[in-house]
């Protein structure tokens, strides 16, 4: 559904981010990122909606190529492509409401959207989605009277609104609580399995991602180190991936630490 | 220093001060002595006519005086004339001045604007900023004639470097995160800046709105000095006749009007926040 060809991502600065990056991900699969910090974790997600410009290389959404399009098909096949933040990035004086309805932008219209009138269908989708999160009766709150893990709720609801095909999301818990981040990684891997969304979740959590996902990418220096399901993580994978560490106090908390109830 | 060479022991026992700003001893001493020789210097050359201080005195005292007793009812029909068409400069130079700004203010930010556009914008507020008010409001009294007309022009020109510039630095400062999400929602331009730009500069914008208001109110007042129309030229005729307690009433009613708008920028801010 999504293949990446040798993607390639050089900054003006001779920084390479990315060497010729392959990669090909199923209809409905979440996928998990790993790497240490300036692996390109966030320039490959980037590279994906054009957010970042690929230096080389190409990305296909479906039949479409991205890397190819003009701004006004760029602008539409984003809209497949939903996209979480990390810190949220959510618009902080803007009520929960219009934060999850900026995720209609690229349906409406520029007056409807300016004058706050969207369709009655995105308005309802909008309070589901709100209410599946646990957030309906915040819809006219502001953003930034949110805790962490309510925000990144939005955030989601923000990204799922789009109706989109295909989840980018990048660092998801990283400044929350080990509880929140768990309760917001079960969310996001639950949403995906209800609508058939494939994901590719960056995380720099490796017990984490093993708990949630059914494939691991592990990136180092802007190239694939590793591929495969969570449980190839050995400590030999990681050192390669992230240098020499002892991993097996990584690997085991997996197996220890009960589940959270979620809420 | 090298991590190798450090050695902790040498630094025990030592009082610890911050590095100076400037690190060479001889060049911190020249600055400083430097410094001092040009403010005696500059001292210096100022030249006060103390008998021509004392003369002044006498006219200084009256002026003062005449706050003690300001007229407002010989002259009211001219001041109150002279007032509104103040008021309603300051009024229509601040929006139109403002209206303008604000696409200005969004070429003029690098992270929104392509080079091109924002070299023009840039160039359009270098402008604006290099020509001070009263340059420009003698250049158009000379084009339309005496009035008001001349003093709006000139303070919605001079709004445009003021706003434009102030409201680009808050855009280029704002939070690249909140804006970029919008954009990955395939927000058309128009969109993306009405939900990931302006909510974030509009505390700044209404801020510096009626910061602005507040500046063009004043400026009009100095503007009626070179025939631009307004308070200002009532209170040139004033001085002119020597009228100095129907000068204090003007100035009065200037600053209790500056001091009300003052008042009002202070609760609007507080509220958007």
């Amino acid at each position: 559904m999504l293949r990446l060809e040798k993607l390639v991502k050089t900054y003006k600065t001779g920084d390479q981010a990315l060497q010729a990056v392959d990669m090909d991900i199923p209809e409905g699969q979440v996928l998990a990122l790993i790497g240490p910090s300036g692996a390109g974790k966030s320039t490959l997600i980037r590279c994906i909606n054009r957010l970042v410009e690929p230096t080389s290389g190409k990305v296909y959404l479906g039949d479409i190529e991205l890397t190819g399009l003009s701004s006004g098909s760029l602008r539409r096949e984003r809209r497949r492509m939903g996209m979480i933040f990390q810190e949220y990035a959510l618009v902080e004086r803007l009520t929960v409401m219009e934060n999850v309805l900026s995720g209609r932008l690229g349906y409406v219209g520029f007056w409807r959207s300016f004058l706050r009138r969207f369709p009655q269908s995105d308005v309802d989708e909008a309070f589901r989605l709100l209410d599946r999160v646990g957030l309906a009766h915040m819809a006219d709150k502001r953003a930034d009277e949110l805790s962490g893990g309510q925000r990144q709720r939005v955030g989601i609801c923000r990204a799922l609104i789009q109706n989109p095909a295909l989840l980018l999301v990048d660092e998801p818990t990283a400044s929350l609580d080990p509880k929140t981040s768990r309760q917001i990684m079960r969310l996001i891997c639950e949403l995906c399995k209800e609508r058939g969304l494939a994901a590719i979740i960056n995380i720099h959590d490796v017990a984490l991602a093993q708990m949630f996902v059914q494939r691991v990418i592990g990136l180092r220096l802007g190239a694939i180190e590793f591929d495969g399901p969570p449980e190839g993580l050995t400590p030999d994978v990681l050192t390669t991936i992230y240098g020499e560490e002892d991993w097996e106090a990584t690997i085991e908390s997996v197996d220890e630490e009960d589940e959270v109830v979620a809420q | 220093m090298s991590e190798a060479a450090f050695n902790v022991q040498t630094k025990m026992g030592k009082p610890w001060k911050k590095p100076p700003f400037v690190q060479r001893k001889w060049l911190r001493l020249i600055l400083l002595v430097g410094i001092v020789a040009y403010l005696i210097a500059a001292y210096m050359t100022i030249d006060v006519n103390w008998s021509r201080v004392y003369q002044g005195l006498e006219r200084g005292k009256k002026f003062v005086m005449a706050f003690t007793n300001p007229d407002f009812t010989t002259r009211s029909t001219d001041i109150w004339e002279g007032m509104f068409e103040s008021i309603i400069m300051t009024v229509a130079s601040s929006v139109v001045g403002i209206a303008i700004s604000i696409p200005i203010a969004l070429g003029a930010a690098r992270n929104v604007a392509p080079l091109s556009v924002y070299l023009i914008c840039r160039g359009i507020i270098a402008i604006s900023r290099a020509l001070q008010e009263i340059i420009v409001a003698i250049l158009l009294v000379a084009i339309f004639g005496f009035g008001p007309l001349a003093g709006f022009l000139t303070l919605s020109f001079a709004t445009i470097g003021f706003l434009s510039k102030l409201l680009a630095e808050d855009i280029e400062s704002m939070d690249r995160a909140q804006a970029e999400a919008i954009k990955a929602s395939g927000a058309r331009w128009m969109q993306w800046v009405n939900y990931g730009v302006q909510p974030q500069v509009m505390p700044r914008l209404i801020g510096l709105s009626i910061y602005r208001l507040d500046i063009n109110f004043r400026e009009s007042a100095i503007l009626g000095l070179v025939g631009a129309g307004g308070i200002g030229a009532t209170l040139n005729t004033a001085f002119d006749r020597y009228e100095y307690d129907t000068a204090a009433a003007i100035l009065i009613i200037i600053i209790v009007i500056v001091m009300a708008l003052e008042y009002l920028s202070g609760v609007v801010r507080a509220r958007v926040q």
